[in-house]
């Protein structure tokens, strides 16, 4: 006989009451943020803060992939402007040759160019072509970089300065080339969207319904991934790489895969930020950008599940707030808050909820209060925005230490 | 031979300026490894004081003259109190140092535009400046000129300080081991401040001779600061000739890519030669190579 | 295979018939499993750290490297694991280990721990092991939930004496339960060849007499090599002993021969009994050998 095969949740679930078990608080948390989003949001807001929403939602599909391999997988991630905008001017140009006149030349070649539509533009007047261009070209260029630099074990601070470099090059490929691209003016006026009227308010409905279903499903699949096998070696590489080469894997493998979901989610946000706003242009994607979608994470709490989503929602929607009234003061506070949170709150506002938690676990001394906390690592990050507080302030300083 | 000598002169020329740039990064990436978003800000602080004080001064050369040392107290100062207001709590996440030290850039970045406005001001050149110096049947810019012999300038102090200066010492002990650099008497704290200062000046200096090059404004450092760590990451950490020796091949290579194809094409093709390089060279082109683990 | 114990082990304790249920794989595959280092060569910048050492380990040996600080032991740990460059020739098993890449080299068989202890601090103990065993899962497996603890891990679990912390995460172990967790992944890893560089480091008298039959006992199975300082643990345990000087080796046999030959006496004992330079120069810790 083997040895006798136990099931794998910890022997103390059962100590805590059902509604404290981690996956009964991440699904209900999980079907909340459904209901918020598909039920009250479209109810209570006005067409036009919808759209807005529909646009924070973009952004914030770009933070959940940030959070996998940014909080998870340890790699600095700053070009994710590249394949936002990968994803964002693929779709552009689908609608722009879509929009096309009776010669299929969108109207800027006219302008800026010889009215020659480039071969490469050509495929994407398929839409299949372009959804799966939407979803493999961002994936597919983030694992030609993620193999040929984790490969030859380039990372921590070398990783994040070529991601930005990435960032750099390719705004300024974006802005040269305006002929083909439209230049810093990027691509707008975009009428239709897989055939639907963009200026009727119905479809824009839709659209906010499609960002936030695409939103969920992305949650949901990075929720699936933290507790996966595959999660555990993610964090097990951020943390010791030599040491999980030595138990026989190829961590590049590993980071590969979480830089490219991340990055086809990126994508994706993109693809959908261009008919939701209106237009995409090499603002979006630059080293600012770049570096910007990185806040709202930061703030939400870069290893948990829902933390870098309410982050970038939150960081948008104060930008917009705050910037339509004191355009300068938005800077100052953005400046602010990279530097109040990052050398302060590590863990974001998680901290916060973590302090909290550690205060009321103190007044209410329970039996098995401290093993009854979830492990930290997979499940105390993956369960909820408020991860576990002893661990956390423990190891915040040991782990960030090891990201480099 | 003379498309192949301009070119030549174009490379070097642009080498000087990510030079300059990267030479301050060398120490404080390089040395203390921090990387400091914020570097590329300290440039833009010493290129307004050349702006400043040709505003006060009137004469171009004389502002100029005196903006070198003074931006390199500027920019100095400004590295000195960020390093120990922030920096100082999180030599321990070097990462996080990135994000911390971008919005203080942020923050930095606003302030110029809140006090000189938006727009991109000009620094006048001075009269011994202006105008090119004929060699080989080509005109080659004064300016271009001077910041090439500025860099070299730099390099060779810097240098110098690094193997003569009781500080120098200091600082290399504190890079190659700093327990026992703190263990055999180096304070290791005001070590870091005063590597910190030295190389935020050189940002400084590199900010006043860039007035020289065209007109500036708040974002002027946001343009130099990635182009400027390409170099110290192909450079390899540790020691200066590898920035010097990769700030003059990716200068060289981006003209050589400019002239064949467009400026703008020319940055996504350096972008694929570092990362082919990394391929064979991951540590950079000098790199002193330890037995630990990491 | 053996029955499982039924008291759950409480506190502390390796328990090394839960080591059976691991190890006791089909015998013939350990069969002819020896390590064969020829013509070892490592040179850092000029320094030579190794200099044409060869080194034979069978199966059922239990191997110690010692020698003074800079002696080269690490070293040839990290050329064997792919961590340095090296020349010359490394064969386990028939298999040629030079220049592959190290997760290679794992998967040929070889399995190495570090100086100091390093596992997955954020990760529990269960899930350490349980990626240490998973280094061969596919794709599909990997990126499901594990539901199941493998029954190697949880034998593994057993023969560490973690058994009770396995929903801890491994960062608030003790420094000893560190590295019998470290074992442990080694175990269930798979390693045939084991090298263990500093193992009982830190550890209680206890735990280090503890830590040597669990070694011996693996040792009979696998090929076990161990850099030690301790030389009271290398006089209780070592099978064989290898002494390493200045990149080379000094000399090699049982404890007895090799505490006998007049050359390690005088590296070890150099600078004392005549108060002058080698064992000084070479940096070792002369007082280990009484």
């Amino acid at each position: 006989m083997s040895a006798p095969a136990t099931t794998a949740p910890a022997p103390n679930a059962a100590a805590r009451p059902w509604w404290r078990h981690p996956r009964v608080r991440v699904w209900g948390g999980f079907a909340l943020a459904a209901a918020v989003l598909l039920g009250v949001a479209p109810v209570v807001l006005s067409d036009f803060r919808l759209n807005l929403l529909a646009k924070f939602l973009c952004l914030a599909m770009v933070a959940v992939g940030i959070g996998l391999a940014w909080g998870r997988g340890g790699m600095l991630v700053l070009g994710q402007g590249v394949f936002f905008g990968l994803g964002g001017y693929l779709m552009a140009m689908h609608m722009k040759l879509a929009d096309a006149g009776p010669g299929g030349v969108p109207d800027f070649m006219l302008l800026y160019g010889d009215g020659v539509v480039p071969a490469w533009w050509e495929p994407l007047r398929d839409p299949v072509v372009t959804v799966l261009a939407i979803l493999l070209v961002p994936a597919g260029v983030a694992t030609l970089l993620g193999l040929a630099v984790f490969r030859r074990r380039v990372r921590g601070a070398y990783f994040a300065i070529l991601s930005q470099a990435l960032a750099a090059a390719f705004a300024i490929l974006l802005v040269g080339q305006q002929k083909v691209t439209g230049g810093t003016n990027g691509l707008n006026g975009f009428r239709s969207f897989f055939g639907y009227d963009l200026a009727d308010p119905v479809n824009k409905r839709m659209l906010y319904y499609v960002a936030a279903g695409v939103l969920l499903v992305m949650v949901a699949v990075v929720r699936l991934l933290m507790v996966s096998r595959f999660g555990e070696l993610l964090v097990a590489v951020r943390d010791q790489e030599n040491r999980v080469r030595f138990l026989g894997y190829d961590p590049a493998n590993v980071k590969v895969v979480a830089y490219a979901v991340a990055a086809c989610f990126a994508g994706v946000g993109g693809a959908l930020f261009a008919p939701v706003v209106g237009i995409v242009s090499p603002a979006d994607v630059g080293v600012i950008p770049s570096i910007g979608f990185l806040v709202g994470v930061a703030i939400g709490g870069r290893a948990t599940l829902l933390g870098p989503v309410l982050g970038a929602i939150a960081v948008s929607w104060a930008q917009t707030g705050l910037s339509e009234q004191f355009p300068s003061f938005w800077t100052y506070f953005q400046g602010a808050l990279f530097i109040l949170v990052v050398a302060f709150l590590p863990n974001g506002f998680a901290t916060l909820g973590g302090l909290w938690r550690r205060r009321r676990g103190a007044a209410v001394p329970g039996p098995g209060d401290a093993p009854a906390d979830p492990p930290a690592g997979t499940s105390a990050h993956a369960d909820d925005p408020g991860p576990d507080p002893a661990q956390d302030a423990a190891t915040a300083a040991r782990t960030a230490g090891r990201h480099a | 031979m003379d498309a192949l000598f301009s070119q030549l002169f174009a490379g070097l020329s642009l080498g000087s300026v990510l030079l300059l740039a990267a030479l301050g990064l060398a120490l404080t990436f390089g040395q203390m490894g921090v990387i400091n978003m914020a570097h590329g800000e300290f440039m833009m602080a010493g290129a307004y004081t050349a702006f400043v004080l040709q505003a006060l001064i009137g004469d171009a050369g004389v502002s100029l003259l005196v903006a070198l040392p003074l931006g390199f107290l500027v920019g100095g100062l400004l590295g000195l109190l960020l390093e120990v207001t922030l920096i100082s709590r999180m030599y321990r996440r070097p990462l996080d140092t990135l994000l911390v030290t971008f919005g203080v850039a942020l923050v930095l970045q606003q302030l110029a535009r809140d006090v000189f406005g938006a727009p991109n001001v000009d620094v006048r050149a001075p009269a011994w400046l202006q105008g090119a110096v004929p060699v080989l049947g080509m005109n080659l810019p004064r300016t271009r000129l001077f910041i090439l012999a500025l860099a070299v300038t730099c390099v060779v102090v810097l240098a110098l300080v690094l193997k003569l200066t009781p500080l120098g010492r200091r600082i290399r002990a504190t890079v190659q081991n700093r327990d026992l650099a703190e263990a055999s008497g180096v304070s290791t704290r005001a070590t870091d401040r005063l590597t910190f200062f030295v190389g935020s000046g050189v940002a400084g200096v590199a900010g006043v001779a860039l007035t020289l090059l065209g007109s500036i404004g708040p974002t002027l450092g946001t343009s130099y600061v990635v182009d400027a760590f390409l170099v110290v990451v192909v450079g390899g950490i540790g020691q200066l000739k590898g920035a010097v020796v990769a700030a003059f091949s990716l200068g060289l290579l981006q003209a050589t890519f400019e002239y064949s194809t467009t400026a703008s094409l020319a940055k996504v093709l350096l972008f694929v030669v570092i990362v082919a390089f990394l391929q064979v060279r991951p540590q950079g082109l000098v790199s002193v190579r330890t037995r630990s683990l990491a | 295979m053996t029955e499982q114990p039924t008291a759950p082990p409480d506190a502390g304790g390796l328990d090394p018939q839960a080591l059976e249920a691991v190890i006791a794989a089909p015998g013939s595959r350990f069969r002819h499993d020896y390590l064969e280092v020829r013509g070892l060569r490592v040179v850092f910048d000029g320094f030579v750290a190794v200099d044409g050492v060869d080194l034979t380990v069978t199966q059922g040996d239990l191997r110690f490297l010692i020698g003074p600080n800079g002696a080269g032991k690490t070293t040839i740990v990290d050329a064997i694991t792919g961590l340095a460059p090296a020349t010359g020739s490394v064969q386990f098993g028939r298999v040629d280990l030079l220049g592959r890449p190290s997760h290679r080299i794992v998967r040929a068989g070889v399995g190495r721990t570090f100086q100091t202890a390093s596992v997955f601090d954020e990760l529990t103990v269960l899930q350490n092991l349980d990626i240490a065993a998973g280094a061969g899962r596919g794709p599909l497996t990997l990126l499901r939930r594990r539901h199941v603890v493998p029954p190697e891990v949880e034998a593994a679990l057993e023969t560490v004496g973690l058994a009770h912390v396995r929903d801890l995460p491994a960062g608030v172990l003790a420094h000893g339960q560190k590295q019998w967790l470290e074992i442990g992944m080694l175990l269930v890893q798979d390693a045939r060849l084991l090298l263990l560089d500093e193992p009982v480091a830190g550890m209680s008298q206890a735990e280090r007499e503890e830590t040597g039959l669990l070694l011996q006992r693996i040792g009979e199975q696998r090929t076990v090599v161990v850099v030690e300082h301790d030389m009271e643990f290398l006089r209780a345990f070592a099978a064989s002993v290898t002494v390493l000087h200045q990149g080379r080796v000094l000399s090699e046999g049982t404890v007895a021969q090799v505490q006998a030959d007049p050359r390690v006496v005088e590296v070890y004992l150099g600078s004392g009994a005549h108060g002058r330079g080698r064992a000084a120069r070479a940096g070792g810790p002369s007082t280990e050998v009484e």
